[in-house]
């Protein structure tokens, strides 16, 4: 998980006492490097030549497609509403979690992995029976003419529930590691509580809250089963791309979903890269707070 | 600027951290809040700063109330234990930071700033530095720059907590000399934290012992070393031997002593315990009037003789003798001895058994079976 990522890599060194004879080290060498050739490299390859397999015009036409780019713009708008939404909750909740002491923190902590045990279908289903038309807000909002589920409010919904842990999960190590000092030490120094945060939390914390945006979109942008079941599948208004993806392919129009994925897939990549990135940074930071 | 602390109170949960605290600092004073972990040196350093509210009692800076003030409004230099410093700034963007967030109105201008902090970074011998960032410093470095920080906003008290906590012990005794220099030429009313006594005793004017959230004795440093006002300042301040004694009048018996002991204390009679570091027990060659004991153990080294000795109804203690010291050539285990103490202070029972008394460290009161003389190395 993302936490896991910030701890110092395992030491490179071979240990004598369990060095295993040649072969077996190739063998399983071999599978380590086989599993990542065949469930990887494999899938990513094929998704890509997919896709371009009528070439790049075909592939422009297909990702250019009314439906196609209906899902997108339902797929950046969806993401950076959720993605917002959780940069507040996860600063507030880290904030809260690492520097005060209040009842039932313990519960907090734990509550806010919730949305990674729940399976992402019943995390839909969840927002059908509270928000949908038999559901207990469903009559009050219908009579309002307000649309929660089966319209972008409830896939934003939805996919907000199921990548809320992302940003507080990285803050709240780094924010207890690091302690409230430099906050103590600028409001002696005459700064207000806002100049505070943004001169001296904020910059403080930089590294680790994009790490956490960065994973909380990615998530937010592949996210299928909660905004699946929320979405109702209207073609041209309720699809993101990994839903839009399952309809062309439902459809046998499988240039066009290859085409769709390997946006998605060139996204993971992005993400893969800038994660590394990132990482990187925040060892050092780390690092150098040990150091003191 | 004279700090005036009333009645000042503070509890967490059901923990008092402090209780009742009467404390006034003079103006351009240099003082040590000394004690244990716990006793609530530090929770009252940052309740002078505003950091942690009190729940009773009032703090004043000269004629100004300051009990409500906000910490941003107290205008308090504060340096802490690990500095504290703004790592994404460089020394020069820390040192002005205190100057750059005031409200325009009284803000100097940027030349001004600049200029400002420039002069400090002289000040705490660090010219030269001011495009470094934090993790580009050594410790005592990153200090200064705090301490620069902290005085760049003009404090009308300078507080420190654990200063030099963070330093290994060469650079600590270079920054106490330097500090206390820096103290001398720029006049601020100073406080700080430590619960190392000997760095109390060096830098201090005055130090202020605390035990459970309570002033045990204030006063000028030598008066508090040589009269401690109570067993543990006695043991807090050094290593101790506990001894047994009765008392008439100014007159102490020690176990098996022909001659009594005279204090300048009077005790109302009955049993005392006489608190002595070991350095201050010295042989006494054949002196009917002093104490006789046997010696039973033994070891020298370098410049240091450290012997135990043990009085006629089995009561231990440490001795360290000077190695030129008469006599200590001869010394050897199960000699018999006279011992005669250059220095000692007796405390009635009722006091030694207090809670909190004795090792500043074992809560227990009573935690010492009475009639043996014990260590409490420090």
């Amino acid at each position: 998980m993302s936490t896991r990522t910030l701890e110092a890599p395992p030491l490179a060194q071979t240990n004598a006492a369990i060095d295993e004879p040649r072969w077996v080290r190739h063998l399983l060498m071999a599978v380590a490097l086989s599993f990542l050739a065949i469930f990887l490299l494999l899938p990513l390859g094929q998704v890509l030549f997919s896709a371009f397999a009528k070439g790049a015009g075909a592939w422009w036409a297909a990702v250019t497609a009314p439906d196609s780019r209906a899902a997108i713009c339902m797929s950046l708008l969806v993401t950076s509403l959720a993605v917002a939404a959780n940069t507040l909750f996860g600063l507030c909740a880290a904030w809260a979690i690492a520097y005060f002491h209040f009842p039932g923190k313990r519960w907090l902590v734990t509550l806010i992995d919730l949305p990674f045990s729940v399976s992402p279908v019943i995390a839909g289903l969840i927002f059908i029976l509270i928000f949908g038309a038999r559901g207990w807000a469903g009559p009050w909002l219908s009579e309002h003419g307000i649309r929660i589920v089966f319209a972008w409010p409830g896939m934003v919904l939805a996919t907000t529930f199921v990548t809320f842990p992302f940003v507080a999960r990285t803050l709240i190590p780094l924010l207890q590691q690091k302690g409230s000092q430099h906050e103590e030490a600028a409001l002696t120094l005459g700064a207000s509580g806002w100049r505070m945060f943004w001169q001296v939390s904020l910059p403080k914390m930089r590294w680790a809250l994009l790490y956490g945006v960065l994973l909380c979109n990615a998530r937010a942008m592949g996210e299928f089963g909660a905004v699946s079941v929320v979405s109702g599948h209207i073609r041209g208004r309720t699809n993101t791309m990994p839903l839009q993806v399952e309809l062309f392919y439902n459809d046998y129009q499988f240039e066009a979903a290859f085409a769709l994925a390997s946006l998605l897939a060139a996204l993971a990549l992005l993400t893969m890269g800038l994660k590394a990135f990132l990482e990187w940074r925040l060892r050092d930071e780390l690092a150098a707070t040990r150091g003191h | 600027m004279d700090i005036r602390i009333e009645g000042l109170s503070r509890r967490f949960g059901s923990v008092a951290a402090l209780e009742r605290i009467d404390l006034h600092i003079a103006r351009g004073e240099l003082v040590a809040l000394l004690g244990p972990s716990g006793s609530g040196k530090t929770t009252l350093l940052r309740a002078i700063a505003g950091l942690e509210p009190a729940d009773e009692g009032r703090i004043l800076f000269g004629a100004l109330d300051a009990t409500r003030l906000p910490v941003r409004e107290r205008q308090v230099g504060f340096v802490f234990q690990h500095y504290a410093l703004f790592e994404h700034m460089t020394v020069l963007d820390n040192v002005t930071f205190g100057l750059r967030v005031k409200p325009r109105r009284w803000r100097p201008g940027r030349a001004e700033i600049e200029r400002r902090a420039r002069e400090l970074l002289v000040r705490v011998q660090l010219e030269g530095l001011e495009r470094r960032y934090p993790n580009q410093l050594s410790g005592g470095q990153r200090q200064r720059v705090a301490l620069a920080r902290a005085l760049a906003i003009e404090p009308r008290v300078l507080l420190l907590d654990e200063p030099f906590g963070a330093l290994d012990a060469k650079v600590r005794k270079e920054l106490r000399g330097w500090l206390r220099g820096l103290q001398r030429t720029t006049g601020y009313t100073t406080v700080f934290v430590t619960h190392d006594h000997e760095e109390a005793l060096e830098l201090a004017d005055r130090v202020v012992i605390l035990n459970r959230g309570r002033i045990e004795q204030l006063g000028p440093v030598a008066e508090v070393y040589e009269c401690p006002a109570n067993p543990f300042v006695f043991e807090f301040l050094g290593s101790a031997n506990v001894l047994p004694a009765v008392a008439r009048g100014r007159e102490l018996w020690l176990p098996g002593a022909e001659h009594p002991l005279t204090g300048d204390q009077i005790f109302p009679g009955g049993e005392v315990a006489v608190y002595v570091r070991p350095g201050d027990v010295r042989l006494a060659g054949a002196d009917p009037a002093a104490i006789p004991a046997r010696v039973i153990d033994l070891q020298r080294t370098g410049p240091r003789v450290t012997a135990q000795a043990e009085l006629s109804d089995g009561t231990r203690l440490f001795m360290e003798l000077p190695h030129l010291h008469h006599d200590v050539s001869q010394l050897s285990v199960g000699a018999a001895v006279r011992l005669r103490l250059l220095q000692f202070r007796a405390y009635s029972r009722a006091d030694a058994q207090r809670p909190g008394a004795g090792r500043p460290d074992s809560r227990q009161p009573g935690a010492a079976p009475s009639g043996q003389g014990r260590i409490a190395a420090r």
